[in-house]
């Protein structure tokens, strides 16, 4: 069990060969427990990942310990980094987005929407997007804000041992992705909103389908509510621990509902509107208890107005009625609208018989603008938009080609992991899992 | 984000081709982003075109008025900074409806103390820096990139700051924002921008003794060939590909 006996990669991680250290396999904690005391050591690091079910992917949490109290926690990151930014300067606008969407892989839409935005505004065509489309991207995006929620609510639940809330919440997340995969085709990691629109349009009976849906989902989350909210055990957990005040968060720059948990609305949606935000009825939901306990009330607040806005999608895509769901310019808009087959998502058989059988020009305009791409004009724009998480910019930098110069995501599960030392520190040892469950992170979106 | 479109500054011409030698309507360019030769990386160009050199180049300073908001927060900064306004706002560019300042890294800490704390600015947070590498712009080779938001006034800017690949020393703004310690440490990560007094300028994203600064452009992308019916498909960055 000395740190010599393990093989690794970068040495150990304690250099000094005069400090103990223990491995943990499961099972053998009174061991190591007995082991410690006969050394009589004052000073214990705990190294928390970064393979630990609790840590949503692969996080590591370095924690200074004294009896159960934590002194120091540190988190570790880049265990995931996958170079997603590099490798979108190496495809071109349109495939940045199949890109982007793995990223932060529970709340997949809002990266692609945030790119879309970007992309348009550098073009200059923020304007001309069809409302049909805009009303598909905003339908999109919340019911990808309540699957995200339900992860969030979900997961922080099985963390402290209540699966039944976990399984409640994972099958009111399946809902919402049947309604994602009718539209789309897929489930998470779609590649469905592209620089001037949508990629195909929802298909007939989509809007039924999304009605049926929601007293679905509303019954998950009344039952969610009834599991948790009251429950003695729950409150007990979560009331008062992990608390930032709104001068940590603004100093930190923490935003989404760690941020309203302290009493403020701050919700792009309402302050710098985008895809028509404006025009939909819904509430800010907030708190000013700032613990951990205020902010799954939040989340789960912020689902039932998230399912008021797709209830408004569905009654706006029946009143516009069939329409385009891309730009018009056909030097940007994707040639060919992609249809659900028998076979899976492709180009519509019309399309084929136009660019295979009648027209040579369709079929240049096709290969040009699919193996090329379409010209960007030279400049940097920086969107922001509300992800469930809290605020997701994107700054993109064009060089006036095929391909992005630049692309950054300002992940917010990023920057939020910044503030689990100041959660943690002076907490109890079994609350760092509260802390991290509340702050909720995804790894994929972390690293990028 | 005020909804009234002023895209003129954008160059967009009919033919989607971006602007060449003098920047759009005759600004003086700011930053030259890169030389472009040719249709086609690599060798291999058959267009006919391979003779061909472009100066890519950014939107350049912007004159008075700016339009909008953005004529009274450069007033206020100016104002707050006194004789040192004209060393420390470089330039200032309008595009795409968003306000650009070029900072001089020296005056960099004071600017973004005003921008927080002056009750007409009030930029409450700073959402962190994104680096970006010209390798053409000889002496402002690596440039950092400050998004400012204030909720105060609803506002969004940025801050933008070019130093040279030699001397890539920039203050860091821990001091003003907390929240850039993890921002800084990636953007040193990738590209090797030493953001001086960090409390910690450690890697953050590639291990910690990995070499050299992966999203500079001279860093390969890296991967392998891929073979296919017996065809060879170079990886990503050796394939031939449209500028």
């Amino acid at each position: 069990m000395s740190a010599q006996d393990i093989p690794r990669a970068t040495g150990a991680f304690v250099d000094d060969d005069g400090i103990p250290e223990y491995n943990a396999y499961g099972a053998d904690w009174s061991d190591i427990a007995a082991e410690a005391t006969r050394l009589g050591q004052q000073r214990i690091v705990v190294n928390m990942g970064p393979q630990h079910p609790s840590t949503h992917g692969v996080l590591r949490v370095m924690l200074e310990i004294e009896g159960e109290t934590v002194t120091e926690a540190r988190a570790g990151i880049g265990y995931l980094h996958t170079g997603i930014e590099k490798n979108m300067e190496y495809r071109t606008w349109t495939q940045g987005v199949t890109f982007c969407t793995r990223m932060d892989y529970v709340a997949s839409m809002f990266q692609e929407v945030g790119y879309c935005l970007a992309v348009e505004k550098l073009l200059g065509i923020t304007d001309d997007i069809p409302e049909r489309a805009s009303v598909l991207r905003v339908l999109m995006m919340e019911l990808t804000r309540i699957g995200s929620h339900l992860v969030a609510v979900g997961t922080g639940g099985n963390e402290m041992g209540a699966t039944t809330v976990m399984t409640t919440a994972f099958m009111g997340r399946e809902d919402t992705f049947r309604i994602i995969e009718l539209i789309t085709g897929l489930r998470t990691n779609n590649g469905y909103i592209r620089p001037g629109g949508v990629a195909l349009d929802a298909p007939e009976g989509a809007v039924e389908a999304i009605r049926a849906m929601i007293p679905e989902v509303k019954a998950r989350l009344d039952e969610l509510a009834h599991l948790q909210l009251e429950n003695p055990i729950f409150k007990g957990r979560l009331k008062g621990i992990a608390t930032l005040n709104l001068a940590t968060c603004m100093a930190l720059g923490i935003t989404g509902p760690m941020l309203r948990a302290t009493g403020l609305p701050y919700d792009l949606r309402k302050s710098e509107p985008y895809c028509g935000y404006e025009t939909y009825d819904f509430q800010v939901p907030t708190s000013t208890d700032a613990d951990a306990y205020s902010r799954v009330v939040l989340r789960m607040e912020e689902m039932y107005e998230s399912l008021k806005i797709v209830e408004q999608c569905a009654d706006k895509l029946e009143a516009l009625g069939p329409g385009p769901v891309m730009v018009a310019d056909k030097k940007i808009a994707w040639p060919a609208q992609l249809s659900l087959g028998a076979d899976g998502q492709g180009n519509s058989l019309e399309h084929i018989k136009e660019i295979m059988g009648t027209s040579m020009e369709a079929l240049i305009h096709h290969f040009k603008l699919v193996t090329e791409g379409f010209r960007v004009p030279a400049g940097q724009v920086y969107t922001a938009i509300e992800q469930p998480k809290g605020v997701l910019g994107v700054h993109l930098v064009s060089d006036g080609g095929t391909k992005p110069w630049r692309a950054h995501f300002r992940d917010p599960g990023f920057n939020h992991l910044q503030a689990l030392s100041i959660m943690c520190e002076g907490g109890q040892m079994a609350d760092v899992v509260v802390a991290i469950a509340s702050i909720d992170f995804v790894l994929g979106g972390v690293d990028r | 984000m005020s909804k009234n479109k002023d895209i003129s500054s954008t160059a967009v011409n009919p033919d989607g081709i971006p602007p060449e030698g003098p920047g759009p309507e005759g600004r003086e360019p700011l930053t030259l982003v890169t030389v472009r030769q040719g249709m086609f990386s690599e060798s291999g160009d058959t267009s006919g075109y391979g003779g061909l050199v472009k100066h890519i180049e950014m939107p350049g300073p912007t004159d008075r008025p700016y339009g909008s908001w953005f004529d009274g927060v450069v007033d206020v900064l100016e104002e707050l900074l006194g004789d040192k306004a004209g060393a420390a706002i470089q330039s200032v560019v309008v595009d795409r409806d968003e306000l650009t300042l070029y900072i001089a890294r020296e005056h960099l800490l004071e600017v973004a103390t005003h921008l927080r704390n002056d009750q007409d600015l009030r930029f409450e947070m700073c959402l962190g820096v994104s680096g970006v590498h010209y390798p053409a712009d000889a002496g402002n080779e690596l440039h950092a990139v400050y998004p400012m938001q204030s909720i105060t006034h609803n506002r969004r800017l940025r801050l933008e700051v070019a130093v040279p690949e030699a001397d890539p020393h920039i203050p860091s703004l821990t001091s003003v924002y907390p929240a850039n310690n993890w921002h800084e440490r990636e953007t040193w990560d990738f590209f090797g921008i030493i953001f001086d007094g960090h409390p910690s300028l450690a890697r953050i994203e590639m291990p910690d003794d990995w070499q050299g600064h992966p999203q500079r452009k001279d860093y390969p992308l890296g991967g392998i060939p891929v073979e296919y019916k017996g065809a060879e498909i170079p990886s990503p960055d050796q394939r031939r590909q449209y500028r």
